[in-house]
Parts: structure tokens; C-alpha cells; sequence
């Protein structure tokens, strides 16, 4: 993948990169750390047909669904062969009872036999994160169970 | 009523007037650097009304307005974009001083201006304005289109060009031969690379004598700086504007990006009042008889800009949509030609037509810059109508 880095003086960066249907996009990172998302015109590659701002939160959120949902897909496909093995994705919302909490206060091994076995933060992975992994609102966990259990799971993030 | 009750009224009534302008120029979306100068010409010699009041304040507040303009422009871009900028792009910055310097310089020289009236008028057809091509870069939304960083690249350019040129037009204008204009362009040559070399190699120490966390100490060390440097360079005669620029090339990184945001509403203060002191300075009934030559430059020059913008974007390997929108973002003249030309006219070395015709230059190219930023692709659409009606 070949992502282009290109300097804008006196205004950030440009971060883009062309996809596989010839369509242009990326982030301009402004000097003041504002992020804006950038999708070009499908008939004109060098104009933009969007510009999005994005504030820190959003840009994170946003990050997290885009390479939660690869890891999502991947190990679905892995786990393709054990039926009855489910992988899902569970955001933190602001206002969750774990925000800013460590995710073993949880339980959710114990509870609902569900593991978690990623964290994407800020476009971030955290492989296997242990219990005493603090979490964030904009969290968005990978977790692998039953679908029963993962039922449960999402219960419990969103209602302690 | 006393003096300064009278200074006070004027002040007031012409910055709060101001306000108006620039509230219907925001209206309208376009930039209110014509409006202010409209403004001051209104109440200017010949004008509706004379204001001598305050007279003392305003000319030292104009002069205050140039230094920050100058300031702001050495800040907005860090010593490593100034030289990697140079480093890639030299051949359109080149271009651009060739084809947009000439048609000014020759139009100074028909009109019978002589040397340094060309000089001047190269300098004012020369000079995008900066804050009209941001301002239009952001409007439509093309900060992440491709041809930007070759505008951008244009921008530095010129940016660089100014440090050059300003101090050889301050020596002009003082009217030393010419063996003294080229000591000056040494000179100048001398003092940017040792300043440039200082802020890539000692920018954070430059940075910190000002630096400070406490905001109201940055903000009077900052301006403290600028005037005592623009001072000092006066004193020596190399223009109070170039010190300040230079000053704002020397600082960097984190820094410079605080005082531009601290500075801004500072620069837009006095930078106003700059413009409408020009605007005083000129006789309305002046603009008419060179009505003529500013349609003329203005159309020429919309075109070699157009041209340069062009010209840099297909360098960059961008299609000729993107190429046009490059060089109608450059199009636009602005706070810098009228900064060049009230310097001109300050030093009284060139004939008074000559600020008459930089006013309606810059009157017409402010207001036709954002417009053909916004037009030239619906423009170009229009007159091509080729494969794409064919395809829908």
C-alpha cells in the first residue's frame, strides 16, 4: 500500500492514497492538529469532493471502525472452521460504565465467556489486552464468544 | 473639542466604518482589503471628508500595520518549507516572477515612470496576495486537492522573492546608483542565508528569547522584537518591513504558529488602518485616467498567472482542471501590492499616478481573484463540452 506524504507549507500535511477504484483518499493533518478527511471527485482525481473535519475523537472513532472491522473479518475467517465461534465488535461510548476503567472490573470472562482479544485505540491495536487495560470512551474492542455470550457482553459494556 | 477628543471621534467613527466594510465584504464572501481601500479614498484628499485629527496616530499605526504584514508573512512558513520550497519548485517561481514582474515594469515604462517606477510597478503585478489565495483554498474546500502544494510552492516562492526584493527597492528608492543597488542585493542575499541558516540550525534558541508560556509575555516580547528590528533595520536603511519579515523567518516551529494565532487580530487592526491610510493618501479623481492601463495589466496579468499556475500544477502531474484551478488561485493581488507601492510612495521617488494606478490594480485584481478561483472550472466545463456529453 503506498500511502503519499506531501508537505503543505504553512498549512500540515497531506496523507492520502489512491484505492483500488481510482479514487483518492486520506487525511490533511493541519499544523494546529486538526484532521480533515479527504475524498477526491470520481471524474477529477485531483479535486476533493469532500473535505470532512474531524475532531480528535471522531478521527479515532473513525480509524477504530475501519481497522476493527479487518481484524473483525479476519478472524471470523479464521474461526470459520469451529462453528458456533462468533467474532464481534463492541464500542465504548461515552457514558459507558467502563469508561476510563480498568476492563477487568468487567468480568467478562467470567461472566459471558466472551475474551476480548484486540483494542483499537486511535487506530491503534492493543493485542490481548490484560484486565488491568484501562478503558476509553471511542474504545472499540474485538471480542470472540458464543453468540449468547456476546449478547451478553454488549449488555453489560453498555449497562454495567 | 480638544485634539485628542477629535483624534478619538475620528479614529473611532473610520475603524467602527471599517468594520461595516468588512462585515459586507464577509457578506458577500469576498476579501475586504478593495473595501478598505475604498474606504480610506472616500474620505481621502478630494474626498467627501478630511480627517487630520488623527493624522499622528495613523500614520504610525500604518507603519505598524506593514511591519505585522511582513511579520505574519515570515511566520507562516517555517525555514525548512522556505528551503525544501526552494529546492523543488524554483523553476515555477522563476516563471512566475518573469511572466507576472514584466507586464508591470512595462507598463511603468510606457507610461514614462522610468527605472525605479518599473522596478516598483514589477513588484506590485508581481506579488500574489497570500491571504485572498488561502482564504480561497479553504472556501471551496481544495486544501487536499492535488494541485494545492504546487500553489503553495508558488507562494513560498514569492515569499522568499519579497525578502530579495524588498530591501533592493528600499536602496532604490533612496536613490543610490546603481553599484549601490547591487551592494544591496548582496547584501540582502547575505543577510537571508545567514538568516535562514540561523533558523534551520538555531531556530528553538531563536525561538525561545521570545517564547513564553505566560501568553501577555509572548505577546509584548513578540511585537517588542518586531519594532525594535524594524527600527533599527530603518536606521540603517534597509526598510523597516524587511527586518520584520526577517525576524518572522528566524522563528519557528511551535512558536511561530502560537504568534501567528496571537498576532492575527493585531495585523488585521493595523493592517486596516494601513490600507485605508493608502486609500487616504490617493485622490479619488485620480483613478479614472488610469482606468485604462489597470484593465489592461489586470487582464494580461490575470493570464500569465493563470499561465504559472498552470504551468507549476502539470510539473506536478496534475490534469488541466486542476491546472486551471491553480492558476486562478494565484490570480489575486493584494495586501502585498499595496504594501510595495505605499513604499514607493512614502519615499516620493515616483509619480503620484503610480499609486493611483496600484489602487485600481489592486481594487480590480482583488475582487477578480476570488471570482475566477470560483468560476474557472465551471468555465472550462462550459467551453469543453467534448467526451463528457458524449458519455451521459
Amino acid at each position: 500500500m503506498n500511502v503519499e506524504e506531501t508537505p503543505l507549507p504553512g498549512i500540515g500535511t497531506r496523507k492520502d492514497l489512491v484505492t483500488e477504484s481510482g479514487r483518492r483518499v486520506g487525511v490533511v493533518a493541519y499544523r494546529d492538529g486538526d484532521t480533515e478527511l479527504i475524498v477526491s471527485k470520481p471524474d477529477d482525481p485531483d479535486a476533493c469532493v469532500a473535505s470532512i473535519p474531524l475532531t480528535r475523537e471522531e478521527a479515532s472513532a473513525l480509524g477504530n471502525l475501519l481497522g476493527g472491522h479487518q481484524i473483525v473479518m479476519q478472524l471470523t475467517e479464521e474461526h470459520s472452521e469451529f462453528p458456533g465461534v462468533v467474532t464481534r465488535q463492541f464500542s465504548i461510548m461515552a457514558g459507558s460504565p467502563f469508561d476510563n476503567r480498568p476492563m477487568g472490573d468487567a468480568h467478562l470472562r467470567t461472566r459471558t465467556k466472551v475474551s476480548v482479544v484486540a483494542v483499537m485505540r486511535a487506530g491503534q491495536v492493543q493485542p490481548s489486552p490484560s484486565p488491568d487495560f484501562v478503558l476509553r470512551a471511542g474504545d472499540l474492542l474485538v471480542a470472540v464468544g458464543t453468540l449468547d455470550g456476546l449478547d451478553a457482553a454488549a449488555e453489560i459494556l453498555r449497562n454495567g | 473639542m480638544g485634539t485628542t477628543a477629535l483624534a478619538l471621534i475620528e479614529l473611532g467613527a473610520v475603524i467602527f466604518g471599517l468594520a461595516l466594510l468588512a462585515r459586507l465584504a464577509g457578506r458577500i464572501g469576498m476579501s475586504p482589503i478593495p473595501f478598505y481601500l475604498l474606504g480610506g479614498l472616500a474620505f481621502g484628499s478630494g474626498g467627501l471628508m478630511k480627517l487630520e485629527g488623527m493624522a499622528a496616530f495613523s500614520h504610525l499605526a500604518s507603519e505598524i500595520g506593514v511591519i505585522l504584514l511582513l511579520l505574519m508573512l515570515g511566520l507562516e512558513y517555517t525555514a525548512r518549507e522556505l528551503v525544501t520550497g526552494l529546492r523543488r519548485s524554483w523553476q515555477a517561481g522563476l516563471l512566475d516572477v518573469v511572466l507576472n514582474a514584466a507586464p508591470g515594469a512595462a507598463a511603468a515604462w510606457l507610461l514614462g515612470w522610468g527605472p525605479v517606477g518599473a522596478l516598483v510597478m514589477a513588484g506590485v503585478t508581481y506579488i500574489s496576495s497570500s491571504s485572498i489565495a488561502a482564504k480561497v483554498l479553504t472556501d471551496l474546500g481544495r486544501i487536499g486537492n492535488r494541485e494545492t502544494p504546487a500553489v503553495l510552492a508558488v507562494l513560498v516562492f514569492e515569499d522568499l522573492a519579497m525578502a530579495v526584493y524588498l530591501p533592493i527597492l528600499t536602496v532604490v528608492l533612496a536613490g543610490v546608483s546603481f553599484v549601490g543597488g547591487l551592494q544591496a542585493v548582496g547584501a540582502s542575499l547575505l543577510m537571508i542565508s545567514a538568516v535562514l541558516l540561523v533558523a534551520l540550525r538555531y531556530g528553538r534558541q531563536v525561538s525561545t528569547i521570545v517564547d513564553s508560556e505566560n501568553a501577555e509575555v509572548f505577546l509584548l516580547s513578540m511585537i517588542g522584537a518586531a519594532l525594535l528590528i524594524a527600527g533599527i533595520s530603518s536606521a540603517m536603511n534597509v526598510s523597516t518591513a524587511v527586518g520584520a519579515f526577517l525576524l518572522g523567518i528566524a522563528i519557528s516551529g511551535a512558536t511561530a504558529h502560537n504568534a501567528s494565532l496571537m498576532l492575527t487580530p493585531l495585523r488585521d487592526l493595523f493592517a486596516a488602518i494601513f490600507f485605508v491610510v493608502f486609500g487616504l493618501s490617493t485622490d479619488p479623481t485620480s483613478l479614472p485616467p488610469v482606468l485604462g492601463w489597470a484593465a489592461l495589466l489586470m487582464v494580461v496579468t490575470t493570464l500569465t498567472k493563470l499561465a504559472t499556475g498552470w504551468w507549476a500544477a502539470k510539473r506536478a502531474g496534475v490534469a488541466k482542471f486542476g491546472r486551471a484551478r491553480a492558476g486562478a488561485a494565484l490570480v489575486a493581488r493584494g495586501e502585498f501590492s499595496i504594501v510595495i507601492a505605499g513604499l514607493a510612495v512614502a519615499s516620493g521617488a515616483v509619480p503620484g499616478e503610480l499609486a493611483a494606478l496600484a489602487t485600481t490594480y489592486v481594487l480590480l485584481m482583488a475582487v477578480l481573484g476570488p471570482v475566477a478561483a470560483r468560476t474557472v472550472e465551471p468555465v472550462m466545463r462550459a467551453l469543453q463540452p467534448g467526451p463528457r456529453t458524449k458519455t451521459a
